[in-house]
């Protein structure tokens, strides 16, 4: 009776093969805690849903000596879970565990945050101050494109309609680095983020050698800030370099007013976050 | 307080009698019934909030295949333009269904103009997009402010202000004003050394009930029609749906179903009639469920207000005057509760000279419907915000300015009676005593203390008790169940009749099976429903007794009733409850008793909160650290549920202070009409609520009880506000205080 037509390859390949079949509407389906709401009210539609959790390597994390390859589809309570993972990236745990309720995070992957393009998404600012590389696949075969680049606009993302996203790659962290992920919502959980920010800072001999700084839910897309990280590279890290960072983060910032925030309060915030995240991130990369 | 009388089971924390079914799921609510051939119902809703509808044609719906009726404002027989045109049209019903099917002109957002009832839900929705309508756009009107300007639109162009000194000549949105005095405040202002003076503001909020509004229906020519809902009062769900339809009370029968919260929300009618009038026309079953969206749009809300506060007071903190100027927002149609504000907003004092002036204001908004305690957080978060400040600047502990002038036995109220015995001083005195009010505050924390007063209600309770030839029984009551009020049947009753719980079924009965019952709200059901419930089982003692008397040959007076046993004072003889149940076939047939009562003497109910917070101060936001609920019960008939009414309104009154708010965009259109942007706390947002339980017996009560369900959420918004207040340095006046808003306070007292 419906138009709606679902599949669920087991590989890669078949994957990549439905997708350059197929003609109309397709939707990837993955933990589905956007789609299946994006889907309400068009039930009925012609599209063809293809489920990717039945490929192994989506659903799986793993651990090599110099990268986490982290599959886009994996659940983040599976993700969160992981101490291995938290040891190398707490910042991005910390995203992954705000995402929804707990309920949520039983299906909800990174990589379903990823594709789905929300300006407040929380693990792309995180994925971004990591300098994460998301590996895409399509018919034509491979190709790479950096986190800061992979959406490109509101619910839209660089991925044409027959490639996929196949893994996330995150380099190991260098010797006394590490990340923090901190977002603001008006309640304690289970709401969208006002603002975020998340900071990657190595500290060695008490100077910070080198930053990453991405802001989340105050532009159309996260945004790595440089200014922001350039503030705290070269310094200790004190309270005037972390202003810095608040101040060009405050700067970079182009949000919007809606039932959320407004302009101002959304700049002021998103300052307040980059400092306090760089704060968090510079105390563990110092081992305290 | 004398000693308290020892209960078996009175006071006891037991299992809640519906609590396994909840708990598994196996309990019925509002959608989960589904009849054979039963239709689905869908509204139409109007997209903007202020506009005359210029054309409706519904043609095209109407010869969609799946659709088979079709229903508006005209197919409601008390009040359609026929019904006025021979005379006799309802005019006291002509605002609800106004509300529920708009009549040529819509009001909010979200209002409902027609409803259709297909084959399917995707039919229904298919078949809203069929309906033809013209609109002429009108300015929507969102404010008190806006309301009342001399050159603003007008809501309704034959509302024309009542309780004015002169005749208005022109229509208003202003729909009535009262005004009521005691003293002189002129006076009264005169003796003061000090007086406080503040404007406030509250937001429209909702109920924020879990449960959607949910119907289904079966209209009958044969027998009594049948609707299902949940509702807190099927009885009036049948008065308004048989008045509206020019049906008669018996030709309807209401079931309501288990409710999933209500609040006061569930008191009226938004769907039944609807569904009966599409069900009628198309001879099946028709259900209909809201959105969340819908709920949102177009049920509830509790009125946003506007107040003025003036407190005058000796220097040692004896209050000389006080003086209220109350405005409501009734939505798009009067009847704000601006009376219930403007009797409880100063109630908690015994002071000589008061004068309050109310006004109920039409805007374009969704008709505010009752929530627990209705009117009165409102006004008395403004007024007790002022007897803070107050009290800060006489330098004085705000307890003790409350306790130095408490109501108590005597006090004459603004209203009308005198009070009788209340807990008010004992409440203050636990505050103070409390755990939390000894606890040093921290740096950065806030503390904020505030009182509320509700009158509570009795009303009309019907309740038969049915005995088995076991020496079980079933308790017919007909107040539907919001706050565990069933385990506190079982348990008065088993306390009456002296036999253990697990041998009393309480059930809330359909409208057939029982006698009228008013709605539960107004705290009534534990107090006046209980009194039904001793009365019938008195009446099942009596007859026990005379059972067991006809036995031993006695008279009914030879025999006493002590612990669910017949004692032959004239013998040895003792015959259990059981014994004399199980014999009843030979001694004329089983046992009902029954208690149909109009209850007096409901006793106020007054409670005092504390509250400690934390604000971060680069954000604006709000940490409520510590909270202490502490309310008069009269008795507590079963603890727990009595902490989890006052934890509950205390949740719902700080969400109120701090997060809930409708946001409207400049057409009059909500933007957070979820629970994602519509921010009730949740259980991570709170502490654990502390209670104290203070036991003034009402004595008009059999047992001592007062209503406890709604004067829990009265104190939190002033207890929120001045913690906020004290934990920045600045004044609060206008809720929530979210954290932008606070963020804003901060940030313009830096410059």
């Amino acid at each position: 009776m419906t138009g709606t037509s679902y599949r669920s390859p087991e590989s890669i390949e078949e994957a990549v093969d439905l997708l350059a079949a197929s003609s109309g509407t397709v939707d990837i389906l993955a933990g589905g805690t956007d789609l299946i709401i994006q889907m309400q009210g068009s039930i009925g539609d012609q599209r063809l849903i293809i489920n990717v959790k039945h490929i192994s390597e989506m659903m799986q994390a793993t651990l090599t000596d110099d990268a986490l390859l982290l599959g886009p589809a994996m659940c983040c309570a599976e993700l969160t879970s992981r101490a291995d993972i938290k040891q190398w990236f707490p910042g991005l745990i910390e995203s992954a565990y705000l995402i929804g309720s707990s309920q949520v995070q039983g299906r909800a992957s990174v990589g379903g945050n990823l594709c789905n393009a929300s300006p407040a998404a929380d693990t792309i600012p995180a994925l971004i101050a990591l300098g994460a590389v998301c590996h895409i696949v399509g018919p034509s075969g491979e190709r790479s494109v950096n986190a800061e680049d992979f959406v490109t606009g509101v619910s839209s993302n660089c991925m044409a309609d027959n490639e996929l996203l196949r893994c996330i790659q995150i380099a190991r962290p260098e010797p006394n680095t590490a990340d923090a992920y901190l977002r603001f919502i008006p309640r304690s959980e289970m709401d969208i983020a006002v603002a975020g920010a998340a900071v990657s800072v190595t500290v060695n001999d008490g100077v910070c050698t080198s930053a990453r700084v991405a802001i989340g839910a105050v532009a159309t897309t996260a945004l790595l800030v440089p200014a922001a990280a350039a503030a705290l590279v070269g310094s200790d890290l004190g309270e005037d370099a972390l202003d810095a960072a608040a101040a060009a983060s405050t700067l970079a910032a182009k949000p919007i007013t809606d039932r959320r925030g407004t302009v101002e309060f959304r700049k002021h915030i998103v300052g307040v976050l980059t400092k306090r995240a760089a704060g968090i991130a510079a105390a563990r990369a110092r081992g305290n | 307080m004398s000693e308290a009388k020892q209960y078996k089971y009175i006071g006891q924390r037991t299992i809640r009698p519906d609590g396994f079914d909840k708990v598994t799921g196996r309990a019925n609510y509002g959608a989960d019934l589904s009849l054979p051939g039963m239709l689905w119902g869908k509204v139409l809703r109007s997209p903007y909030a202020h506009a005359l509808i210029t054309k409706l044609d519904t043609s095209r719906a109407e010869a969609h295949p799946d659709v088979l009726a079709v229903a508006g404002f005209e197919d409601f027989p008390s009040v359609n333009a026929e019904a006025f045109a021979a005379g006799n049209g309802d005019s006291g019903m002509l605002d609800l269904a106004r509300n529920i099917l708009a009549d040529k002109k819509v009001l909010y957002h979200g209002h409902a103009i027609v409803a259709v009832a297909a084959r399917t839900e995707e039919a229904a929705a298919q078949a809203l997009q069929l309906i033809d309508v013209e609109y002429e756009v009108l300015p929507p009107v969102m404010s008190i402010e806006q309301a009342i300007k001399e050159d603003a639109a007008v809501l309704h162009e034959d509302m024309f202000t009542q309780g004015l000194a002169d005749t208005p000549s022109a229509p208003s949105n202003i729909a009535s004003r009262m005004e009521l005095k005691k003293g002189d405040v002129a006076a009264g202002f005169a003796q003061a050394d000090i007086i406080v003076e503040r404007e406030f503001s509250t937001p429209t909020v909702h109920q924020g009930y879990i449960e959607p509004h949910a119907t289904t229906v079966r209209f009958d020519d044969n027998g009594p029609s049948m609707v299902w809902c949940p509702t807190q009062g099927h009885f009036d769900v049948r008065a308004s749906t048989a008045r509206l339809l020019n049906m008669e009370l018996g030709q309807i029968k209401v079931v309501a179903s288990e409710i999933g919260g209500g609040f006061g929300g569930k008191t009226t009618v938004y769907l039944e009639p609807v569904a009966l009038v599409l069900s009628r026309k198309a001879g099946r079953p028709v259900k209909m469920v809201m959105s969340r969206d819908e709920v949102f749009r177009a049920s509830g809300p509790a009125s946003a207000s506007k107040s003025r506060i003036k407190i005058g007071a000796k220097s040692d903190g004896t209050l000389t005057a006080v003086e209220a100027s109350l405005y409501y927002e009734a939505g798009a149609f009067k009847g704000s509760p601006m009376a219930p504000g403007c009797m409880t907003v100063f109630t908690p004092y015994d002071v000589e000279n008061m004068w309050v002036e109310g006004f109920d204001v039409v805007v374009n908004k969704a008709k505010a419907a009752a929530y627990r305690a209705p009117g009165a957080p409102q006004a008395e978060f403004a007024a007790e915000m002022v007897m803070n400040e107050l009290a800060e600047k006489l330098a004085m502990d705000p307890i003790d300015l409350r306790l130095l002038n408490a109501a108590k036995a005597g006090t004459q109220t603004l209203y009308g009676p005198k009070l009788k015995e209340v807990g008010l001083v004992q409440c203050l005195q636990a505050a103070k005593t409390s755990e939390q009010y000894q606890t040093v505050l921290a740096s950065g924390e806030g503390r904020g203390v505030a009182a509320g007063f509700w009158f509570n209600i009795g009303g009309q309770s019907s309740v038969i008790i049915n005995m088995n030839s076991d020496g079980t029984g079933t308790i017919l009551e007909g107040s539907p169940d919001i706050g565990g009020s069933r385990a506190s049947m079982q348990m008065m009753a088993a306390e009456e009749l002296g036999i253990p719980l697990d041998r009393l079924n309480p059930i809330v009965t359909d409208t057939e099976h029982v006698a009228y019952n008013a709605t539960t709200g107004g705290s009534r059901t534990t107090f006046a429903t209980g009194m039904a419930v001793v009365e019938a089982c008195q009446d099942v003692v009596a007859q026990l007794k005379s059972r067991a008397a006809s036995m031993w040959n006695v008279t009914s007076e030879q025999v006493d009733w002590q612990d669910g046993s017949a004692i032959n004072l004239a013998g040895e003889d003792v015959m259990t409850l059981a014994e004399i149940c199980a014999a009843a076939e030979k001694t004329g047939g089983q046992i009902s008793g029954r208690g149909n009562i109009n209850a007096r003497g409901a006793g106020p109910s007054f409670a005092v909160h504390l509250c400690d917070v934390w604000v971060d101060r680069d954000t604006g936001k709000t940490d409520v650290v510590r909270y202490t609920a502490i309310q008069d019960a009269g008795k507590a008939i079963h603890p727990g549920y009595v902490e989890g009414q006052f934890q509950g309104g205390a949740a719902q009154g700080i969400g109120w202070a701090l997060n809930e708010e409708y946001i409207y965009d400049d057409n009059g259109i909500m933007e957070n009409a979820g629970f994602l942007d519509y921010r009730v706390p949740l259980a991570s947002d709170l502490p654990s609520i502390d209670t104290i339980i203070v036991e003034v017996p009402n004595a008009f009560h059999p047992f001592g009880v007062r209503g406890v369900g709604e004067t829990g959420i009265i104190p939190p918004l002033a207890a929120v506000g001045t913690a906020v207040s004290d934990a920045i340095g600045l004044p609060i006046e206008t809720l929530p205080c979210s954290p932008p808003r606070v963020l804003k306070l901060l940030q313009e007292a830096a410059k």
